[in-house]
């Protein structure tokens, strides 16, 4: 059974963490994502969710209580944004250093200061090294979807890492789509428990979290990096799985018209559907470009876009996120390293836009389109950054 | 029943030896005792710290019990976690265990960097008990001075000197922040008055919520002591009034153990390096006096009696 509801990306995300059975949610408001505990606080107090939420005193708190219920064995989930995700960082690399199967909703949000609400995905990337898979999401339908995927994923024998299912702030958080809903008893087959051996557990006492020295650290640190790298064919198992009960493809990477594309962008997240519609209008002018949506980022499926890129004439990366000084937004920094490490020849660009809530036209991505086609037969790599939609 | 002698405490141990503890420190005393007292089915929450790092050289662990490490600051927010997750997996017959959560923190790590983490859990009126082992500085990074460093102590970062005469601030009253959260139970406690202690812990375990024990530790390197002369060092501090042994129960305080004769506060620095360079800075062992005094007469202590020359 299955139904339709009109839902925001933030109470998607609620809808999908009651159908999991979800145990523990330590939470703590901020902008955008506030009303994803909002509504887990209203489930528990109506007796249509049995978990604790535990209203910590700050974001390092939740996932710390977050990170401590899943070494006890629960299913634990946490939601931020912003400063919030920013000031988790530590606990974020004690989280996938531990491999404690959290899963954590963001909302994507621009980082002070200048302080400010918006949307941009600097938040994420500021993490994007944290060791913990990283999905996002396109749709309202997309943040449901992944956050049913996303235990299965986390809690695999072969995986044993935290998941961040990301999604815009307010552009999908708040905004209401329609949601195809899965029956809760389906989600609850899909995502039926594992227990783990490594939980604290008074009749098989670990120690977890010992120090390690020089003689061990590497090789721990490795083991979790490889785990990371070998996701992949779990997110693709559970994806197609996923595919099985519902009829929804997922894939690593999301290709739109890239098949034939000369000129390809590619985008993370909400502006994908704004670049979707732009390329429609561009091909039905005679340019054929494309889009290829970086849906799963860590790990970087950078073997799997090279195979789609390798015949484009031009590739465009558009980044909503800064890297001060690095001559270059963080998702070029992958997407180059990824063309050299495979040896693919393509030429490729850099776009920064939508920072802090500017929004992408269908224009701006136009814009884009024309300078890879201009650029085409010019030097392989810009030496600047384009930055769309920025007055100066 | 409370304890009255040492042969009544649970013999089983839950701390193994072989850990890398100094020889000499008061902590392993107090986590024999506690995590003897609170049995098998227990988790411990450590925050980062001395106790972490030398009960825990991977591979190697000291402990019997499930231990749990996430970080400096966030060790109260851990213990609600792993409290919540036990909570709702009985709730759900995925467990059929009732499971102490006892977190374990130094003085930095519950009264500087993990303070916020710390009245979270007690404002929220989770089920833990937070023991603070106060060696009374940051220890484990090699002796700097904390917010419950006691006035005129030298530490690295409060070198006495011919402009300074050591720690210039009065130990924080942590007690005094955790009862001001209406916590189920708070304690002071000593390793040199074990049956007070055990007595303590019990209670402590005993009241389904936010528990406290402030344990004073005395340290060989940080407090330049005789690796013998720990528990007699703890002794004087509470013998001195500078560390009055009480409990917080019932929103009032009563003192657990009263001292008739005072000694003074020199009798308890002598001993330690720490406050060598008082000695000769009457100043400073006045000022430290009086505070001695000041607690004492709050707690109801006996009269101050000089040592015998």
């Amino acid at each position: 059974m299955t139904s339709r509801l009109g839902l925001s990306g933030n109470t998607a995300a609620a809808y999908a963490v009651r159908q999991l059975d979800v145990d523990v949610v330590p939470v703590y408001p901020i902008t955008p994502s506030t009303t994803i505990m909002e509504t887990l606080a209203q489930y528990a107090a109506d007796g249509r969710m049995d978990a604790e939420i535990i209203t910590v005193e700050s974001e390092h708190s939740a996932i710390s209580a977050a990170a401590a219920a899943s070494a006890a064995g629960a299913r634990t989930f946490t939601s931020t944004s912003s400063q919030g995700l920013l000031y988790m960082h530590e606990v974020l690399y004690v989280t996938s250093g531990l491999r404690l199967p959290v899963v954590m909703a963001v909302a994507n949000r621009a980082i002070s200061a200048p302080i400010n609400i918006w949307n941009d995905q600097s938040d994420v990337f500021a993490e994007r090294d944290t060791g913990w898979i990283q999905i996002h999401a396109e749709s309202v339908q997309d943040v449901y979807d992944r956050m049913v995927q996303a235990y299965r994923i986390a809690e695999d024998s072969r995986v044993r890492l935290p998941v961040m299912v990301n999604y815009d702030g307010f552009v999908l958080s708040h905004a209401h789509g329609p949601v195809t809903i899965v029956a809760d008893e389906e989600v609850a087959h899909f995502a039926r428990r594992v227990a783990s051996p490594f939980r604290l557990d008074p009749d098989s006492p670990i120690s977890l979290g010992a120090i390690v020295w020089p003689d061990h650290y590497f090789e721990v640190k490795y083991q979790a990096a490889r785990a990371l790298e070998d996701s992949r064919r779990v997110i693709d198992e559970v994806q197609n799985d996923f595919r099985g009960m519902t009829g929804r493809k997922y894939e690593l990477l999301r290709p739109y018209m890239a098949e034939d594309a000369d000129f390809l962008l590619l985008a993370i997240g909400s502006v994908c559907g704004t670049i979707k519609t732009a390329a429609r209008k561009m091909r039905s002018e005679g340019l054929k470009v494309g889009l290829i949506g970086l849906d799963v980022y860590r790990p970087f499926p950078g073997k799997e876009l090279m195979r789609l890129i390798g015949g484009a004439k031009a590739v465009g990366v558009l980044d909503k996120a800064f890297l001060p000084g690095s001559m270059a937004g963080p998702a070029y920094t992958d997407v180059t390293s990824a063309l050299c490490r495979y040896g693919v020849n393509v030429p490729v660009h850099d776009f920064v836009a939508g920072i802090g809530g500017r929004d992408i036209k269908v224009e701006d991505v136009q814009t884009m389109y024309r300078v890879l086609e201009k650029a085409k037969d010019n030097a392989r790599f810009d030496r600047e950054i384009h930055y769309v939609g920025l007055r100066r | 029943m409370p304890y009255r002698a040492i042969k009544q405490l649970p013999a089983e141990e839950y701390l193994a030896p072989g850990h890398d503890m100094c020889a000499g420190c008061t902590v392993p005393i107090t986590v024999r005792l506690l995590t003897r007292i609170a049995g098998k089915n227990t988790v411990v929450v450590n925050a980062t710290g001395c106790l972490e790092v030398s009960t825990t050289p991977y591979p190697r662990s000291a402990w019997k019990i499930p231990w749990l490490h996430l970080a400096f600051e966030n060790a109260a927010a851990a213990g609600s976690g792993v409290s919540a997750a036990f909570k709702v997996l009985k709730r759900k017959g995925l467990t059929d265990k009732d499971v102490k959560v006892v977190v374990l923190g130094g003085d930095g790590g519950t009264a500087d960097i993990g303070l916020q983490s710390l009245s979270g859990a007690f404002e929220r009126g989770d089920d833990i008990t937070y023991v603070c082992y106060d060696n009374e500085a940051y220890m484990n990074t090699g002796i700097q001075r904390s917010g419950t460093t006691p006035f005129g102590a030298w530490t690295t970062t409060t070198p006495p000197g011919l402009l300074s005469a050591g720690q210039r601030t009065w130990k924080k009253d942590l007690m005094g922040i955790v009862i001001a959260h209406r916590v189920k139970y708070a304690a002071t406690a000593s390793p040199s008055h074990i049956i007070d202690a055990a007595n303590k812990i019990e209670k402590a375990f005993s009241k389904g919520g936010p528990a406290f024990i402030h344990f004073l530790q005395p340290c060989v390197p940080g407090w330049k002591i005789d690796p013998s002369l720990g528990v007699k060092i703890a002794r004087l501090a509470v013998q001195s009034g500078l560390w009055p042994l009480y409990e917080y129960e019932d929103g009032s305080v009563r003192t657990t153990v009263q001292v008739a004769k005072r000694v003074p506060v020199v009798e308890y620095f002598k001993l330690q390096g720490r406050f060598k360079h008082l000695m000769n800075r009457p100043e400073e062992l006045t000022l430290i006096q009086n505070y001695a005094d000041g607690l004492a007469a709050k707690h109801g202590y006996g009269p101050l009696v000089p040592a015998s020359q």
